[in-house]
């Protein structure tokens, strides 16, 4: 059973098309690399999965669950950190992470909370304000309160953007580990091509809202005649339209 | 619904309130320099009007009513706010919080609030000013209660214009109820205000009240009619306002607005 399942997803804003009947699924423990130039429908696609963003037609599945008629057992199985979606500043990092469990109906809150802190190098930082954490603390943040439901779907939109080279190489280890180690799929976007090769285990390349290519991030680029995944991602964002199957 | 969520939402509050001291002092601060303002302008007037009227009770206690009104309103927004202001409505709607969850998360930070405020003003007017409220009796409850049901209705009007027209809405909320004040005889009888005035004075729950009010205090008896119209037209506003922040938040929903939700990308 795929843990994700969308089907012939579309959204519109007026005339303009973001997202054109995309249909994919991710498995339990698949870190599945969403990619494209800006604009290609990602961050669309992602808020779509959330809920917090309506999709013209289509379907959204979670562990079954349709997003549509059963979103609060869809997304307690869900959890999502991104760049743009910080933890509140004006809450330390304790008590946002214990604002969130509950909100995510997390039994064994202190415990769990412990064992994210820890998980993601917090724990000096347990009272501290959110708001003077430098970016890569509250990346970890954020990460942190994405593992704190343990979901089985993790979203992320460019995890590792902030992140010094050392931190982002941590950070993707362990979203390796909790996909392998806890079965958890992970949709993944990023435009870092080093980063989705080392840890995606399959790619879906969009392309004004259209999944334009889809396979294995190692042996893509030979396929489609490149070096590199970012001579590939340089191709797409320049060229769709050569590179349609 | 489930409560944890709505537990949440109010532990967030708590936890503003513990944090930050300038939180807590514009709980109290307004509503006391009101009841001090109005206390000593009581006062006066009772020692320059000739026939023995005493106007604390009308004019003190009714601006004591009309404070706990308007603390109940900004005590959702408020909690409202801290989300718009930390840019939190992903985290928050992309989480399996529901809006009806979310709402009454609003409300019980609000009950937090407003009573924080409440008791400032009944420590201040009772000690410093000798306003009673024995002439009442039982009816207080209601009367606090038809308030507390259209603050909270008001706030939730408040936060669906900001969810709809974003944060640079904000400024809508804040005189509301000084605009609603000369509607609703909150100082003075509705047959005072021109007919025309009286019919839309008739639409505001705090109208009841304060006639009720006035009319004990004169030594008449409040009409059980009049109260209970108050406290239904409360509750349709709450069950309005209700209805218009979910369609609101449905068409934020729609069109994308909750995803890239600030002050530039809301036109």
């Amino acid at each position: 059973m795929p843990t994700l399942q969308v089907s012939n997803l579309h959204k519109s804003y007026g005339k303009t098309l973001a997202v054109d009947d995309l249909t994919f699924s991710t498995d339990p423990g698949e870190i599945v690399g969403l990619l494209g130039p800006n604009g290609a429908g990602k961050t669309t696609t992602i808020n779509m999965i959330l809920g917090v963003l309506e999709p013209s037609a289509g379907r959204i599945e979670i562990e079954r669950h349709d997003l549509a008629t059963d979103r609060r057992q869809a997304l307690l199985r869900t959890n999502f950190a991104a760049v743009y979606a910080p933890l509140p500043g004006n809450l330390t990092v304790e008590q946002n992470l214990k604002f969130f469990a509950m909100l995510y109906g997390v039994t064994a809150v202190t415990s769990r909370i412990d064992t994210v802190l820890d998980e993601f190098d917090l724990v000096r930082f347990r009272r501290t304000k959110c708001g003077v954490l430098s970016s890569g603390e509250q990346t970890r943040a954020c990460l942190a309160k994405a593992m704190l439901n343990s979901p089985r779907l993790l979203l992320l939109d460019e995890p590792t953007a902030s992140l010094d080279p050392a931190t982002a190489r941590e950070v993707r280890a362990k979203i390796r580990s909790v996909a392998t180690d806890l079965h958890v799929s992970v949709l993944w976007t990023s435009h870092n091509m080093y980063e989705v090769e080392a840890v995606c285990d399959r790619v879906l390349f969009l392309s004004r809202g259209r999944v334009l290519l889809e396979g294995n991030p190692k042996t893509l680029p030979e396929e489609h005649g490149k070096t590199t995944l970012e001579e590939l991602f340089i191709a797409v964002a320049r060229e769709p339209l050569t590179l349609e199957p | 619904m489930r409560f944890t969520p709505v537990r949440a939402i109010v532990l967030r509050q708590l936890y503003l309130l513990r944090g930050g001291p300038t939180r807590v002092l514009s709980l109290v601060i307004w509503v006391a320099i009101d009841i001090i303002l109005w206390g000593f302008m009581t006062k006066y007037l009772n020692t320059v009007t000739a026939a023995g009227f005493d106007f604390v009770p009308v004019l003190l206690g009714a601006v004591l009513m009309w404070d706990f009104f308007t603390r109940v309103m900004f005590g959702v927004t408020m909690a409202f706010f801290e989300d718009v202001w930390s840019r939190n409505f992903l985290n928050i709607f992309g989480s399996p919080v529901s809006i009806n969850e979310y709402l009454a998360g609003l409300v019980c930070s609000s009950i937090i609030t407003s009573t924080i405020g409440l008791l400032v003003m009944l420590v201040l007017s009772v000690a410093l000013f000798g306003l009673s409220f024995i002439l009442y009796g039982g009816l207080l409850v209601p009367f606090l209660m038809v308030l507390f049901l259209f603050g909270i209705a008001l706030g939730i009007v408040g936060c669906s214009f900001v969810l709809r027209f974003g944060p640079s809405a904000e400024w809508f909320v804040w005189p509301i109820p000084a605009i609603l004040s000369p509607f609703a005889g909150v100082f003075y009888p509705i047959s005072t205000m021109p007919t025309w005035i009286q019919w839309i004075a008739h639409l505001l729950p705090p109208m009841y009240i304060f006639e009720g009010m006035r009319a004990i205090i004169t030594g008449g008896t409040m009409s059980l009619t009049s109260l209970v119209i108050g406290g239904v037209l409360a509750v349709i506003y709450v069950l309005g306002a209700s209805l218009l922040f979910t369609q609101v938040y449905r068409n934020a929903v729609r069109t994308g607005l909750i995803a890239r939700y600030s002050a530039e990308t809301v036109a």
